[in-house]
């Protein structure tokens, strides 16, 4: 792993309410493939990416394609090429699928082919309100927005939580497709999902960076793995 | 030594009216004339007022733009007592007590079903009730837009030479809210209060209820309303609309946030300072001075509310904490004049955050929301 | 038969004037989180500017196409005057909820205290087309024709909301952001301009009202904008923040209950029921009747 990497995170710390939620943490995203951020629950995997977008206040440096971007209007930085796929999907309900879709344009032209080529359940139901749509869809909508635009990385969070095995696989390998294309940085507990995605693990505890290596040397090692998570990996 | 400061004010507040110091300028007669003291004891009640204001405000959390309503409940059900039913005075004020806090129990226990502004609006909207009620004068009960001046009073509160007895009351008054609101912060209640306003969920998840400590700090509020109404009712020599009005509640929002709201004494300032210039600015508004200058200008100067409101909106902006922020501003200046008292034991698993960080702006990066 | 009619339509029209002043009020509420106590302001803007218009301005005046132009006057000074508000009051003050609500209440405040010193406390004369003081017979009732141009002119806006919700992509981020502001943002839309956008068309929604207002009851003071508001409120909460449709709908039940129980009832009753429905309404739908809760 390259120290600069195309998203960088150094000494990001998180206070909320007087207690520390991430201390000092720093760590590195690759320009490609995934990256999976791991940690039990309730560590701050969560808060780490909203960090990161500006949703919290938050000290220390966050450096995007080399140039420095903390203290940056969210906004701002997701049109650098930032797509986030939020946990709980976030679809906006009363919009309908296309709509959902046309609120998230920003390139020109956008990647409908892409989108529907991976999702064609979006194209059927394109006239259809989100808030209507199942759990599997909304996650295929949420994640179909950040592919419209040429984004330079996706922050994907907990994809896979609260559905179906079927829609678990669908979803991941519909992720497995989209991080040929463009690098992402994933939270995510479902140990499996992680074993078929593989990548670079970055490990959370008690809001520190414990542990960064290859995911497949972490899930190979079941004494590391109940170590730093605290599940055994042949669950889920 | 600080703990004595405020008894000391009090007494020499008690004793002011016997001093027959000038202060020119600030005041139009000496201590002791009877315009003086009207001026001072509404100063005095309105402090009071705003101060129970902000045990719903700053110390619940609790943003209700009906507050009037218990206000006007006191000067109002008082004077239609004595004035039109013959009651005695002590008899009325002690029936529209018990009748104004039993309506903003009532009120309260209806309205505290709904959160943030939809109760403010509804408690705005019952407020709006009793102004309608009040001008629509039914049974000619009201007075209707004149006010109802009251009869009947015992001798002693009546005539300009008593000025320094209704005086005395207003700073009772004012004594008896400060001894009320003060117990209560710094009561378990109060720091569950405190926990309430900030986040209701810690509160539940320690078994409490965060409804009952919000209607009872409610209801305690709106009774301390009813009883400056009532002292209103004899300062004043009668009640009116205005009593009632949206506008009385939203000036004594002002007071709170100009003073510091969950302060110990910035509201009383706030609502010291508030009346103060109201009146003043009434008077300096048909002043010579105002007159000579420009209508553009003069115009808007000779309105009491133009001034009063543009000053809250720059102090919104500008002094956050109100008159009590500007004074920890002053912290390091303090600590040199005077010794810091140690910090009070705090109940435990209910933390209670100084008031100051309320409405401090986010630090560091503040959430990269743009600062334009 | 025909004092129902009429009471059905100056009830409408009563209805027609709180959907103009709480439709913007909603919006705001449902995307800003804003609570725009100065709202009365917009509409008070719209009635003087109206009728300074009808007065001074070239081409205006108090009939025909002239008093169009006033009206159209009027409505734009509000629509400024909300944006400028926005932009130099409420915008630095972003995420700061409470602070933001203070400043419009002083805002509020300096804002009357400000008409006032121009054109003083009392009601002044509205200028107003001479059809608009008379009534039209429908069903054997004599309706103001002053009700029919509001009740008309908020089925116009209440078309016009709607379509700009609807086709617009600065109405479709203002849909999307009263559902959830944090995500429209992570989506890479700077929300703030949709806020000014609905700050604006709020205005111009209250400075309308404020002018057909003033054609209603004649006059135009300092403390009109005051009085409405609070029903504007009460209409919003009832409807649900954040929804156009839930405001129509509830701007509909407060004229009509308020017009026939004080005829029905004594006078000021109407008033009160207004407010028990409130209370009724909140007891058993927070949200209110379509939209989402504070």
């Amino acid at each position: 792993m390259s120290a600069a990497g195309l998203l960088s995170v150094a000494d990001l710390s998180v206070h909320i309410g007087g207690s520390r939620i991430l201390d000092r943490v720093t760590f590195a995203v690759p320009g490609s493939g995934v990256t999976v951020l791991l940690g039990r629950n309730g560590v701050g995997k969560t808060t780490t990416l909203r960090a990161i977008l500006g949703l919290l206040p938050s000290t220390g440096s966050v450096t995007f394609d080399g140039v420095p971007v903390a203290g940056e209007p969210t906004h701002r930085l997701v049109q650098r090429g930032l797509g986030y796929v939020p946990e709980d999907r976030c679809v906006f309900s009363g919009l309908t699928v296309a709509e959902n879709l046309r609120l998230a344009e920003r390139s020109d032209p956008p990647r409908y082919d892409d989108v529907f080529g991976l999702f064609p359940e979006l194209a059927e139901r394109s006239r259809q309100r989100a808030g209507t749509l199942s759990g599997g869809q909304q996650q295929m909508l949420s994640i179909g927005r950040v592919l419209l635009n040429d984004n330079r990385l996706l922050l994907v969070d907990e994809p896979t939580k609260g559905l179906a095995p079927r829609v678990v696989t669908e979803v991941t390998e519909a992720l497995a497709r989209v991080a040929e294309r463009v690098p992402i940085l994933l939270v995510e507990q479902n140990l499996a999902v992680v074993r078929r995605l593989g990548g670079d693990a970055v490990v959370l505890a008690a809001g520190r960076v414990a542990w960064t290596g290859a995911a497949a040397e972490l899930l190979g090692d079941a004494a590391l793995t109940r170590s730093t998570l605290g599940v055994g990996v042949g669950l889920a | 030594m600080r703990r004595w400061l405020p008894f000391a004010a009090v007494v020499a507040l008690a004793i002011l009216p016997y001093s027959t110091v000038e202060l020119p300028g600030i005041f139009d007669g000496a201590f002791n004339s009877p315009g003086t003291l009207q001026l001072l004891a509404l100063c005095l009640l309105f402090g009071g007022l705003a101060l129970g204001y902000d045990l719903l405000f700053g110390r619940t959390g609790l943003l209700s733009f009906g507050h009037a309503l218990y206000f006007a409940a006191g000067a109002y059900g008082t004077d239609i007592l004595v004035t039109k039913a013959g009651f005695p005075l002590w008899s009325a004020v002690a029936v529209a007590l018990l009748g104004g806090t039993l309506l903003a129990l009532l009120l309260g226990a209806v309205a505290l079903r709904t959160h943030g502004i939809a109760f403010a609006m509804v408690t705005l909207a019952f407020a709006q009730v009793g102004a309608i009620m009040v001008a629509r004068d039914p049974g000619r009960l009201t007075g209707g837009e004149e006010g109802l001046p009251i009869t009947g009073l015992p001798d002693p509160l009546v005539g300009v030479a008593n000025t320094v007895n209704l005086y005395w009351i207003a700073l009772a008054y004012l004594v008896i809210v400060a001894f009320v609101v003060h117990r209560v912060a710094a009561s378990p209640t109060g720091r569950v209060l405190a926990a309430v306003r900030d986040d209701d969920r810690r509160v539940s998840v320690l078994g409490l209820d965060p409804y009952r400590y919000r209607l009872a700090s409610f209801t305690l509020s709106g009774a301390l309303a009813v009883a400056g109404g009532v002292v209103y009712l004899l300062l004043v020599g009668g009640a009116s609309p205005h009593a009632a009005s949206s506008d009385l509640t939203l000036s004594l929002l002002v007071m709170v946030v100009l003073g510091g709201p969950g302060t110990r004494w910035g509201p009383v300032a706030g609502g010291v300072l508030f009346t103060y210039l109201d009146h003043r600015l009434t008077a300096f508004g048909s002043s010579s001075t105002v007159d000579s200058l420009p209508g553009v200008i003069g115009g808007p100067l000779a309105q009491p509310l133009f001034v009063l409101g543009t000053v809250f909106v720059l102090a919104v902006y500008f002094f956050p904490g109100g008159l009590a922020g500007l004074g920890r501003r002053l912290g390091p200046l303090r600590t040199v004049l005077v010794r810091r008292r140690p910090p009070g034991p705090v109940a435990p698993g209910v933390v209670e955050p100084p008031a100051a960080d309320r409405d401090r702006p986010e630090p560091a990066h503040a959430s990269r929301e743009p600062a334009e | 038969m025909s004092t129902v009619v009429l009471l059905t339509l100056t009830g409408l029209g009563l209805a027609a004037l709180y959907f103009l002043v709480a439709s913007g009020l909603s919006l705001v509420f449902g995307l800003a989180d804003v609570l725009n106590f100065a709202h009365g302001l917009f509409l008070s803007v719209g009635a003087y500017g109206t009728w300074w218009a009808a007065a001074n301005l070239a081409g205006a005046g108090d009939s025909g196409g002239g008093f169009v132009l006033a009206v159209a006057f009027g409505v734009l000074a509000g629509a400024v005057a909300a944006a400028v508000v926005e932009l130099v009051l409420i915008r630095p003050l972003y995420r700061r909820t409470i602070e933001q609500v203070l400043v419009t209440v002083g805002l509020s405040l300096a804002g009357v205290a400000l008409l006032q010193a121009a054109w003083g406390a009392d009601a002044r004369t509205f200028p107003r087309p001479q059809w608009t003081r008379e009534a039209t017979p429908i069903a054997g009732a004599g309706v103001p024709n002053a009700g029919l141009l509001l009740i008309a002119a908020a089925v116009v806006v209440l078309g016009g909301l709607l379509a700009l919700l609807r086709f617009t992509r600065i109405g479709l981020v203002i849909r999307a952001g009263v559902e959830n502001r944090e995500m429209v943002t992570a989506l890479g839309i700077d929300v703030r301009r949709a806020f000014t956008v609905v700050f604006a068309v709020g205005g111009a929604a209250a400075a309308l009202a404020g002018a057909l207002g003033g054609v209603y009851f004649g006059a135009v003071s300092p403390g009109q904008g005051g009085s409405l508001l609070i029903y504007a409120f009460i209409v919003v909460v009832i409807g649900g923040m954040g929804s156009v449709v839930g405001s129509a709908y509830a701007a509909v039940a407060v004229g009509l209950v308020q017009q026939f129980v004080n005829y029905y009832g004594a006078s000021g009753l109407g008033d009160v029921c207004v407010v028990a429905l409130l209370a009724i309404v909140l007891l058993i739908r927070p949200r209110g009747l379509v939209g989402r809760l504070a």
